[in-house]
């Protein structure tokens, strides 16, 4: 049949298989915003009230059920808006397609109004993009964004469509939703070879990262350090893959990892690292980081062996197929000495947490609101955070009772993502959402509150308020003399006022019984709402590796 | 241990592909020697040559982020004395005294002057790159005007090509 460009698009996004879409009309978008309405009945528009939270929206609906998250914005500013949230997708490789209109061909090149290159601007931070200057090519090319996303390692994908192509017309033919690219399968000797370390192991540490987490091998993973009696930690974008309450469950190692997580893997004689890219947070220091260790790495992504650390072998392909193939060539093994050295190690660690409790002095200490939050919230809670304390606190105190349940930027860290990201996650899941964010982060992009009240998004933020940049404060005080040099906020930012401002409920929190009453009000509330959480402003994120440091540096006390 | 190599790379021949290629070089903080790119036996690629030093990490490296890029369709090292060959325009000056001396030069290095005036002489040299180097060295007393150098070309010796590694 023959369709306009705009209606080539949206009939090709239902055909893809995607319910809901992210974004803000303009200028060079409205023959698109016209198709949209045109099939309002297949496809979910959300407006956010920024470009911005239409990305973080678009990645959190796919963090939460790793289907490829969509956003859409108009040329120039709409674009340049997307750019921070299409920068964390690509750091996190989380699947998304941002689309954007542009001038038309005639005018492209000529600084027309609103006219960006944003297939430059976003050359860096996309796994490809596409402009498209060819109405026949609009359909396969929005095809092959999806299947970009989605294949290997995941990343986005930018589609920029010039108006004279939405506005011209073309034949449509329906097609089926694109299959990922299936990847390689690692040669049987890489195998045998992986098999041959594991066995000669001691003291195995099994390394989860985002990719185990997105590739829902928890299970498979457990099942695995049971027979071969190792220990299992994870990097931030690992968390939630493996049950928490697992014994051989360390937690997240790194900066702020941990003690018994980062101690096991530096006193590790194996590492098995499965879709994770040791990140300079999570090594710290690459030139002392696990010294006496072999290191297998599992990965999609040729690029990411020997990177950042060197390893003894790295299998490249189908992680899930390598993993299955390891496991079964495996033989079951013990390590009592091994699991002894952890078990002292967690013991240790549990003295630090409670010497540090002990310590504070605080009516309310950010362990007791995650201890609370832990025991108030529903089953299939989804938890997104901005960046900052707040995020490594949630990284160390936090049940996640099951994966995709953290939504949180990781590799590039932005602050401001999580309020987009938790209206992203909630329209993909309906499941319960709660925003854990700081003062900070949530002054960013606070005016997504007016999309959670229109669209009924019943988020409950936890807002740990502490009048500071704590994270940079954090460092401030450890290794800049406690010169607080613009972190300290001084702002008279009523957040209740401001919630009921945007037409939500509000109240603050200061003590352990305020904020479990709070709390449970708003959890039962099924409304947006926001708990002013009052905490102090020199609590630290600790254990710390020093910048720099390697894990023999940590720091667990001030 | 750190030594020269040079890398073939087959692209897409469409617009673009070349800011795409050399975009991951100065994201990645690779340092390249030169680049040269242009049409090969088969019209919907280009070939790009990269000469570039490094240890093999660097190198590994390298090779690994082209072939993530979605335009790159053959990546491979050349190794092992390649076919080699740059070529050079190089304009000097041209005067009585000098003017024997680089005729010798030209004649030698199996080069040619291709433009001829009576203050300056524009010559055309080809050849591995130690080669120009030289030729580039004695020109210098006499006083090199301008000069640019295409970078290297290079193939791999024998029946095998790209597609066939």
């Amino acid at each position: 049949m023959i369709l306009t460009g705009a209606q080539i698009l949206v009939r090709t996004l239902i055909e893809q298989g995607v319910t809901d879409i992210f974004g803000y009309p303009g200028g060079q978008v409205i023959n698109i915003y016209d198709a949209l309405y045109e099939y309002r009945a297949e496809i979910n528009h959300v407006l956010t009230a920024h470009e911005q939270g239409a990305a973080h929206a678009a990645d959190g609906y796919s963090r939460a059920t790793g289907k490829v998250g969509v956003c859409l914005a108009t040329s120039g500013p709409g674009a340049t808006n997307l750019v921070t949230g299409i920068a964390t997708a690509m750091l996190d490789s989380i699947p998304m397609v941002a689309i954007t209109g542009n001038v038309p061909c005639s005018l492209i090149g000529k600084d027309s109004f609103q006219e960006i290159d944003i297939t430059g601007v976003t050359l860096p931070i996309t796994k490809h993009n596409y402009f498209v200057s060819d109405i026949a090519q609009l359909a396969d090319t929005l095809r092959e964004a999806f299947a970009v996303a989605k294949s290997g390692r995941p990343g986005p994908v930018l589609v920029d469509i010039p108006k004279d192509v939405q506005v011209g017309k073309y034949e449509y033919e329906p097609k089926g939703v694109v299959e990922k690219t299936p990847l390689p399968t690692v040669e049987e000797t890489l195998i045998e070879q992986a098999v041959d370390l594991i066995s000669q192991a001691k003291r195995p540490y099994i390394y989860v990262g985002g990719g185990a987490a997105g590739l829902g091998m928890g299970r498979a993973i457990v099942e695995f350090a049971n027979k071969i009696d190792a220990v299992i930690g994870c990097s931030f974008m690992g968390l939630s893959a493996v049950p928490q309450e697992n014994e051989r469950f360390l937690g997240m190692q790194g900066m702020h990892g941990h003690y018994a997580s980062s101690m096991a893997q530096n006193e590790a004689d194996l590492i098995l690292g499965i879709g994770v890219r040791f990140s300079d947070r999570a090594t710290g220091n690459v030139a002392k980081f696990a010294k006496q260790s072999k290191i297998i790495q599992l990965d999609p992504d040729c690029a990411e062996i020997n990177k950042n650390v060197r390893v003894d072998l790295g299998l490249v392909g189908d992680v899930c197929d390598s993993f299955s193939r390891i496991a079964k060539k495996c033989e079951a093994k013990s390590n009592p000495a091994w699991l002894a050295r952890v078990n002292r190690l967690k013991e240790e660690e549990a003295s630090f947490e409670a010497e540090i409790a002990a310590a504070n002095q605080a009516p309310l200490s950010p362990k007791q609101v995650f201890e609370i939050i832990n025991a108030e919230k529903k089953a299939g809670t989804v938890i997104a955070t901005d960046v900052g304390q707040h995020q490594m606190w949630t990284a160390q105190y936090a049940y996640f009772d099951r994966p995709r349940r953290i939504v949180s930027s990781g590799g590039l860290g932005t602050m401001g993502f999580g309020l987009g990201a938790a209206i992203g996650a909630y329209t993909a899941t309906k499941d319960p959402v709660i925003l854990i964010t700081g003062d900070g982060s949530f002054g960013m992009n606070l005016n997504e509150l007016a999309t959670a009240v229109t669209y009924k998004i019943p988020v409950v933020i936890v807002l740990m308020n502490n009048g500071v940049l704590g994270m940079v404060r954090q460092w401030q005080t450890l290794f800049f003399g406690k010169r607080y040099s613009s972190t300290v906020l001084e702002r008279k930012t009523d957040f209740v006022a401001l919630a009921k401002a945007f037409g939500l409920d509000g109240c603050v929190a200061e003590t352990p019984v305020e904020f479990r009453k709070a709390f449970q009000g708003a959890v039962a509330g099924n409304k947006p709402f926001v708990i002013d959480v009052r905490i102090d402003k020199d609590e630290m994120v600790l254990p710390m590796l020093p910048p720099g440091g390697a894990i023999s540096d940590i720091i667990t006390k001030i | 241990m750190e030594k020269r190599f040079i890398i073939a790379v087959y692209v897409e021949n469409k617009s673009g592909v070349l800011t795409r290629v050399t975009g991951m070089f100065t994201r990645r903080g690779f340092n390249i020697d030169t680049l040269t790119v242009g049409a090969t036996e088969r019209e919907e690629f280009s070939r790009i040559t990269i000469c570039m030093r490094g240890d093999k990490y660097v190198q590994e490296q390298m090779i690994n982020q082209l072939k993530k890029l979605l335009v790159v369709k053959k990546v491979e090292v050349i190794e092992e004395e390649p076919i080699q060959r740059e070529l050079m325009l190089i304009k000097v000056v041209n005067d009585a005294k000098n003017r024997s001396d680089i005729m010798t030069a030209v004649d030698v290095f199996r080069a040619s002057v291709i433009d001829y005036s009576p203050e300056g002489m524009c010559i055309e040299v080809t050849g591995s790159p130690s080669k120009i180097d030289a030729f580039v060295k004695l020109m210098q007393p006499f006083g090199i005007l301008e000069m640019c150098r295409t970078g290297i070309v290079a193939l791999d010796r024998g029946v095998t090509t790209l597609f066939s590694k």
